[in-house]
Formats: structure tokens, C-alpha cells, sequence
């Protein structure tokens, strides 16, 4: 014991080198495996990669940080599965780079949003909801209707998908742009939106 | 565990785990020095720096190495009990998956003899009942209010359950399927086959024929373009067809459900409407849905509880 009391004291190499071993114990047994785990990494069946459109949509989702109030999380709680619908698996986010979880439940989850509510409702309340439920707090995103998607960008951020392993076809990324051309970001948005969650809907 | 792409991983959790445990172990045993004797000097570290620093080997704190050890302890039964090490499985066979099925199982053993009555009772009588109204609502307020409101008294584009005029008929057997099947209505677009100036003959002989303020050049202009196009859907004399959902569009307090001024309308004829109300049969299941048409029915029907 003094020996090795000894080495670190006295050679800073050792004192890090041992003390980066230690605090990353947990890290090694607890997030690396999960690298190595099917239920993670493979995607579930009906899980596509997002059309241009969607992806799109997800950057404004990002953007206007809909993740800050929202989460993408259902929890295997009753409560959580009777109001949304079945719990939220690995499987269903191995396409999204970085994945939108999220933890502060200020409003609504929205891992399974999709087909919940008609792209009329999400272009009403998304330009001001308390036209649809007055009681609501979330604010108004009126520009979102207003501003176009940059579809310039898609393919870009599809063969950078890809290089992380998004299977993204040549044809898809060749196309992304006209796919998204002239649309708006409220539109984007909603695509996006209407896709969440469709793999498990109606599944208990 | 199956998880994995290989049991090395098994391995590899469980190794890193008992070493951590063991070296941790073996720390605190090596520093649980015991109390200095009485009389005797705490001895120095046989280490000394810059001539004359030296360092008292002081003895740790009991508490502080009881609550060490207890640390160590809680850790291997925590282990033991519930999923860690993956080589060893748990004892107590504990799962998110399975906590969640004893969950939703308790829970469907207390609540699904109410379902089950309530299913086997006709609407009219379970929007007469007041604890299964009390339940719909309940329903109500969870998964309709986003569109229909908490009171029901919906939003531009999304009906009023209230009121009498329904746009897919208020029977209960309709109530119901609507809940079930969800309902898609669509208005076609009449802009660019009417021109501007006849849509706004239509839109003034709606006004007409819904008792509002109108034009009576346009609106006889109108009529007769309403008769061969738009009496299709809406009737001859427009009350509407609730098989298609077409609303009745001579009830002046009836279903307007983006509002009933001229410009409203004749943005309506020009462009059309497309409107979904989602299908909820699979999501929430018969007895759900059975008990949610009594809460709907009764918001028209039960004057008693309207009153209140």
C-alpha cells in the first residue's frame, strides 16, 4: 500500500492515469455495453429513417427548442402509457442524431404524437395555441408558417446521417432538396411531428 | 443476456463490477486503522519532503468507515436482488417491463368490472349514470380537449359537442362511431371552376338560406349554381347529409364551423375544407370509447346536468 501511495504522490502520470480509471468505472460497465446491445442499436420494424421533409422539420424542432418543454420519453408508467400510448423503446430512436428524449416535462410527451391530432390542428395551435386550447401556456410560433425550410442544406446533413450510419440511399439525398423546396417550416414541422412514434401506435 | 451481440459483455460488467467492489474492500481495510492507544503518538508517513515536512498517518474517522463498508454491503445485495451483474440474472426477477404488467394488471382487475357494465348498458342510459359520466369526462379531459375543448364547446374547425346540430348525427350509435373510426371531412375546392364573382353569388345565397344579412342580386345569382354543384353534398335545400358530414347550412345557431360571415364562407367555397378527426378504436378499446359517447351524449341530452 505505501508503494503505491508512493507512486502516486510522487509521479502525476500515475495520479491521473488511476484516478480516470476509478471515476470511469461506472461509464465502462454502465454506457459501453449498451454499444454492443441489439435492443439499442437496431432499429424496431417500422422505424424508417425521416424524409427530407421531416428532417427539416426536426431542425426547427431543435431550433425553437420544442425540446426544452417537451419530452420524447414514455416511461413504462401506467400513468404515462394509458395518456400516450406504449412506453418508448431503444429501437425506435436509432435513427436520431442527437436523440430527443429530453427530461422536463413542462407540457405534453410527444414520442408518440404522430397521427394524434390532424396537420389542421398542429397548423392552428402551432401559430397560436390557445386558439385551439385556451387553457394552454406553450407560445405561439406564428413565423413558422411564414419562413421556408432551407432545402438547401438536406443533403448535406443527410450524408453526414449517413456517415453515422442512417441509411440514407444515394436517390434519397440526390432528391432531398426538391423534396423540401418551397415548403414551410410550419409545414416541415408538422411532417415531422406526424411521423413521431408510428412503430408502436395503438401497440399496448 | 440475449441484449447483447456476444457474452463477452456479460463478462466484462460482472469482472469490472467484483474487482471494483473487491479493490474497494480491500481500501477501506487497509485505511481502517484503529484508534491511537492512549499515550502513544500518532505515527508520521515514512516519507519526508524539502528536509523536514513529514505526514501524520491520522486514523479515519469509525463513522466515516461504517458508513464505507455499508456502502459496499448495499451493493452487493442491491446486486444480488435486482439486475446489475449480468452473469448472475437477480432474485427478485425484476424487469421496467414486468413492474409496468403488475401495474396495468392491478389496476385493470379494479377498473374493468365498471368498464364491462357500463359496456353492457345502452348510451342513452350511461349518459344518465352519473359516475360513468364522471369517468367519460375524465376521458374527455385527457385525450379530446385538445380539439373540442375542456368544455366542449370546441374551436374554429373543431365541432361543438353541445349544441343539437351534429354534422355526423348525434345518435348514440353515431357518437360511437365516430369515436371508433374517426371521421375525415372534405369540402372540394370551388375557386378556380366558380371565378370569384360566383363564388361570392353562393356564398351570399348561403347567407340566405342560414338567415344572415345577405345580397339579394348575388344570392339569386346564386341559387342556381347552388342547386346543380353544391346541392350534391349539402341537399337541394342544404340541410346537409350527416352520412357524409355535410353540414346543414339553413340552421343559423347550427354547426359553423369556421364561422359564418361572408368572407369566411367564400374563403370556404375557394378553397375548400379538409378536416380529420382521429380514429381511437384501437388506441383506447370499446368499453373507453363506450363510456366517452355517454359523457358526449349527455353534454346535448341530459338538461339536468347542462343546468348545473
Amino acid at each position: 500500500m505505501n508503494k503505491i501511495q508512493k507512486l502516486i504522490e510522487e509521479n502525476v502520470f500515475w495520479l491521473i492515469v488511476l484516478t480516470v480509471l476509478v471515476i470511469s468505472v461506472a461509464m465502462m460497465v454502465e454506457i459501453l455495453p449498451l454499444a454492443f446491445s441489439k435492443s439499442v442499436t437496431q432499429p424496431i420494424e417500422g422505424v424508417k429513417p425521416y424524409t427530407a421533409l421531416q428532417l427539416a422539420g426536426r431542425d426547427v424542432y431543435l431550433r425553437e427548442g420544442c425540446y426544452n418543454c417537451h419530452s420524447q420519453m414514455i416511461r413504462p408508467f401506467r400513468a404515462e402509457t394509458e395518456r400516450y400510448g406504449h412506453y418508448s423503446v431503444g429501437g425506435e430512436s436509432v435513427y436520431d442524431h442527437p436523440f430527443l428524449w429530453g427530461s422536463k416535462r413542462t407540457g405534453p410527451d410527444l414520442a408518440r404524437v404522430g397521427g394524434r391530432y390532424s396537420d389542421e390542428w398542429h397548423r392552428a395551435h402551432l401559430n397560436n395555441p390557445r386558439d385551439v386550447v385556451p387553457e394552454s401556456i406553450m407560445p405561439a410560433f406564428p413565423w413558422l408558417a411564414a419562413n421556408k425550410v432551407d432545402a438547401e442544406s438536406l443533403p448535406a446533413k443527410m450524408r453526414a446521417l449517413r456517415r453515422v450510419g442512417v441509411p440514407y440511399t444515394d436517390a434519397e439525398i440526390a432528391t432531398a432538396t426538391k423534396d423540401a423546396e418551397g415548403k414551410t417550416e410550419s409545414e416541415a414541422v408538422i411532417a415531422y411531428l406526424q411521423s413521431l412514434g408510428l412503430a408502436l401506435k395503438n401497440k399496448r | 443476456m440475449s441484449d447483447f451481440y456476444s457474452s463477452f459483455w456479460g463478462v466484462y460488467i460482472t469482472v469490472i463490477v467484483v474487482v471494483s467492489l473487491v479493490a474497494l474492500a480491500f481500501l477501506v481495510k487497509s485505511q481502517a486503522v484503529v484508534k491511537v492507544p492512549k499515550g502513544e503518538k500518532v505515527k508520521t508517513l515514512d516519507h519526508v519532503w524539502d528536509g523536514d515536512l513529514q505526514e501524520y498517518n491520522n486514523p479515519l474517522p469509525s463513522w466515516w468507515i461504517g458508513l464505507f463498508v455499508m456502502t459496499i454491503v448495499f451493493a452487493v445485495a442491491y446486486l444480488a436482488l435486482y439486475p446489475g451483474l449480468v452473469l448472475t440474472g437477480n432474485m427478485k426477477h425484476w424487469s421496467a417491463r414486468s413492474q409496468l404488467g403488475e401495474e396495468v394488471a392491478k389496476a385493470d382487475a379494479k377498473y374493468s368490472p365498471l368498464y364491462d357494465k357500463y359496456l353492457k348498458m345502452p348510451v342513452e342510459a350511461v349518459a344518465q349514470d352519473k359516475d360513468a359520466r364522471d369517468m367519460g369526462k375524465r376521458l374527455f379531459l385527457t385525450y379530446c380537449l385538445q380539439c373540442h375543448g375542456a368544455d366542449a364547446r370546441g374551436a374554429k374547425g373543431f365541432p361543438n359537442l353541445v349544441h343539437h346540430d351534429w354534422m355526423y348525427g348525434g345518435t348514440p350509435d353515431r357518437i360511437v362511431q365516430t369515436i371508433s373510426g374517426g371521421r375525415h371531412g372534405q369540402m372540394p375546392a370551388f375557386g378556380a371552376a366558380f371565378g370569384e364573382e360566383k363564388v361570392r353569388d353562393v356564398a351570399n345565397y348561403v347567407l340566405k338560406i342560414s338567415g344572415n344579412k345577405y345580397d339579394a342580386d348575388r344570392a339569386g345569382r346564386g341559387e342556381s349554381t347552388f342547386k346543380q354543384v353544391c346541392a350534391a353534398c349539402h341537399g337541394p335545400e342544404g340541410h346537409g347529409n350527416t352520412d357524409i358530414g355535410s353540414p346543414n347550412l339553413t340552421h343559423p345557431s347550427g354547426v359553423w364551423l369556421y364561422g359564418k360571415n361572408e368572407a369566411t364562407i367564400i374563403e370556404t367555397v375557394t378553397n375548400g375544407r379538409s378536416n380529420v378527426m382521429p380514429a381511437w378504436k384501437d388506441f383506447l378499446g370499446d368499453a373507453k370509447v363506450h363510456v366517452l359517447a355517454g359523457y358526449v351524449y349527455s353534454l346535448s341530452h341530459n338538461a339536468e346536468q347542462n343546468a348545473q
